[in-house]
């Protein structure tokens, strides 16, 4: 008797086990089911514009509402349009210099700020993400009042610096965040080889630290590419950018020119930002 | 006498409230195998890293074949680290990682590529010269971490733990290569390791250190037959230690008396009073078992372990005495059961009495 009560417990105690862990499986189905559909319908609400921007881009009626055949034509238009081709070249000279700029900057400050002590650091650390956390807008209008200050006309020069202003900081973070995984010890084992500080940079620091640059570098040129809000407040008569110019096209009305152009944009950043995510896993690897 | 290769006069390290090394003074001869020996955190490498200029001074000296070298920047000293980590370069290949130091010295061309081409050979490595150190196995980046630092023909090399990340195959092997390669070229070694095993077999000389202080310097032997202080003797190998006061004293031989009034015959070089409270270290393979003797117990364990067997026996005052026995014939191991009793004897020279 003694020994029946508890192995009868025990096996209703496994039934019910049984019964939880079939209740739980069932729940956790159920919660598959719905997340996977949950995620699926993001992905649409993300992806759905942009698939039919691009096949739009393609079509040959000028409304957006009707397929009515294949076409170039869109993309013929768009690189005869000489505002679109100005803006382009604007949108270049904009990224490529203060990409250059900010990454050689940026760089300095993630190498002043990971490696040496002072007594400012904290500030010069909460300083750096500033133009990060700070709204765009925010941003674009005290710029805009600083160039006004300083009576600097608006043009090209303007938006170049506010970009560089903005790149800097991330620049620096992604450089800083490479470095802070290189750690000191190849710099240590540099000057225990005789390398004094210049030599140890050059031989080893900097070329380790190449990927992160390159990375930041590239992240820099993506954000400056398709920066709007600032330059919108930065930039003055001939010196639109493609951003701004497509903003102001939409204004009359949404052609398909527009669709062809944002799709070569959405092809650029989707090369562009690739590419900076592996040079900088590639970076964390070596 | 020579001027030693390396001094330390009263070094102090401080990180923070932390310190790290505690007033240490050292001297270290030409061409020595010099080892640092002690515990996790006891400030081996702080020790290391400021004969290496990689940490600075909170106080003291350092001289380097008697010039003051303390404020000298890293670069600017005439030695060599090998890290724990290896620290290669991993952007350049094991030839350049070799050649690094000697470009930095401005060598010509041709005299580098001759060096480097024998410092590889030295250490074996001579056919992996264009691979990247990502590319190499443990053992073989310790080999051309050694590579890097030799090549420059330091006077002092520092090896932090170089055999630490390697299979105790490979680092017993790696240990006796390493000892013979210190013969061959004459350098200076300073060689930081906690394991006691490696110290003894590889040093001329070891500083056994605890808490950032030096206890004890000495040949391996004196070491391990004469430890000063309870830490150090049970820090190197297997021991015993008693506790009693001084009964009698005869010269060296001291008489201790345990708390249970039973006499056990020691020896000691440092003075002592009767009456004082001392501790007597004994190795267990020094001590004989007998069916009575100066110290008797119970057999509480018997441990066979091939070449020995360990005993450990326990006394009326619930000390236990570990015992090791050579097993001599093949019936050794059977002469004692479980709880029989047994008497513990030893030569009084091998038991070593320290102040408490
Ligand atoms: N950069 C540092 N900042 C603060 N404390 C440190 C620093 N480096 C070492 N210490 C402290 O100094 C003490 C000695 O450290 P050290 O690295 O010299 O020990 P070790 O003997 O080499 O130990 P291990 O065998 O674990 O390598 C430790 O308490 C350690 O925490
Ligand atoms: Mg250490």
């Amino acid at each position: 008797m003694t020994d029946q009560i508890p192995s009868k417990t025990h096996q209703t105690q496994l039934r019910l086990d049984y019964l939880a862990k079939g209740y739980a499986s069932f729940i956790n189905r159920l919660k598959q089911l719905f997340f996977n559909g949950y995620a699926g319908l993001v992905y649409l609400f993300l992806y759905a514009p942009i698939i039919l921007l691009v096949v739009y881009s393609f079509n040959e009626s000028r409304f957006p509402t009707y397929w009515t055949g294949f076409t170039l034509q869109w993309y013929r238009v768009l690189f005869d349009d000489h505002l679109v081709g100005a803006a382009l070249k604007n949108t270049l000279i904009v990224a490529t210099s203060s990409t250059i700029i900010s990454t050689i900057i940026g760089t300095m400050i993630a190498i002043g700020v990971e490696r040496y002590r002072f007594r400012t650091k904290p500030v010069v650390d909460g300083l750096l993400i500033m133009p990060i956390i700070i709204p765009d807008i925010a941003m674009a209008i005290m710029l805009l009042v600083f160039f006004k200050l300083i009576k600097m006309n608006l043009g090209l020069y303007t938006i170049i610096i506010a970009h560089v202003a903005f790149n800097i900081s991330f620049v620096a973070i992604i450089v800083r965040a490479r470095m802070a995984t290189l750690g000191t010890a190849m710099e240590e084992a540099a000057s225990d080889l005789y390398a004094n500080e210049w030599q140890t940079f050059w031989r080893v620091t900097f070329p380790l630290l190449i990927p992160g640059i390159l990375g930041g570098a590239l992240f820099a040129f993506t954000l400056s590419l398709d920066d709007f809000v600032i330059t919108n407040f930065t930039s003055g008569p001939g010196s639109t950018t493609l951003p701004v110019r497509i903003v102001g096209m939409t204004r009359r009305n949404i052609t398909p020119e527009i669709n062809a152009l944002s799709t070569l944009m959405l092809i650029s950043a989707m090369t562009l930002v690739p590419l900076s995510l592996w040079l900088q896993r590639r970076a964390k690897m070596s | 006498m020579t001027v030693p290769a390396v001094e330390l006069v009263n070094v102090i390290k401080h990180f923070g409230d932390v310190v790290a090394v505690n007033d240490v003074n050292l001297k270290i001869e030409d061409g020595e195998f010099f080892s640092l020996l002690g515990p996790s955190g006891c400030g081996k490498t702080t020790t290391l890293r400021m004969i290496a200029g990689l940490e600075t001074l909170t106080s003291g000296e350092i001289l380097l074949r008697g010039k003051a070298i303390g404020q000298t920047p890293a670069f600017k000293r005439p030695v060599n680290t090998v890290f724990q980590n290896y620290a290669l370069f991993p952007h350049l290949t094991v030839e350049r990682n070799v050649a690094f130091g000697l470009e930095m010295h401005k060598i010509p061309k041709e005299e580098i590529k001759k060096r480097v081409a024998e410092a590889l050979d030295m250490v074996l490595m001579g056919d992996l010269s264009r691979r990247r150190p990502n590319q190499l196995s443990g053992g073989q980046q310790q080999r051309i971490a050694l590579a890097r630092a030799l090549v420059n023909r330091p006077e002092v090399l520092l090896l932090d733990e170089p055999l630490g990340a390697l299979d105790l195959k490979l680092r017993k092997a790696m240990q006796l290569e390493l000892k013979q390669l210190q013969e061959q070229v004459g350098i200076t070694f300073i060689y930081v390791t906690h394991d006691q095993e490696e110290a003894l077999t590889m040093s001329d000389r070891i500083a056994v250190m605890d808490e950032g202080k030096i206890l004890q310097i000495g040949a391996p032997q004196e070491i391990y037959e004469h430890p000063n202080t309870r830490f150090v003797a049970d820090f190197i190998g297997e021991t015993n230690f008693l506790e009693g006061t001084v009964s009698d004293i005869n010269g060296e031989a001291i008489d201790v008396s345990l708390d249970d009034h039973t006499i056990v015959k020691a020896h000691s070089d440092l003075s002592v009073q009767k009456g004082q409270k001392v501790g007597v270290v004994i190795r267990p393979e020094k001590i004989n078992l007998a069916s009575s003797g100066m110290v008797e117990g119970k057999v509480l364990e018997i441990i066979y372990i091939g070449t020995d067997t360990r005993y450990v026996v326990q006394l009326k005052d619930n000390t236990s005495i570990t015992v090791r026995e050579q097993n001599l014939n093949s019936t050794q191991a059977n002469k004692y059961k479980r709880g029989d009793k047994v008497g513990l004897n030893w030569d009084p020279a091998n038991a070593q009495v320290l102040k408490k």
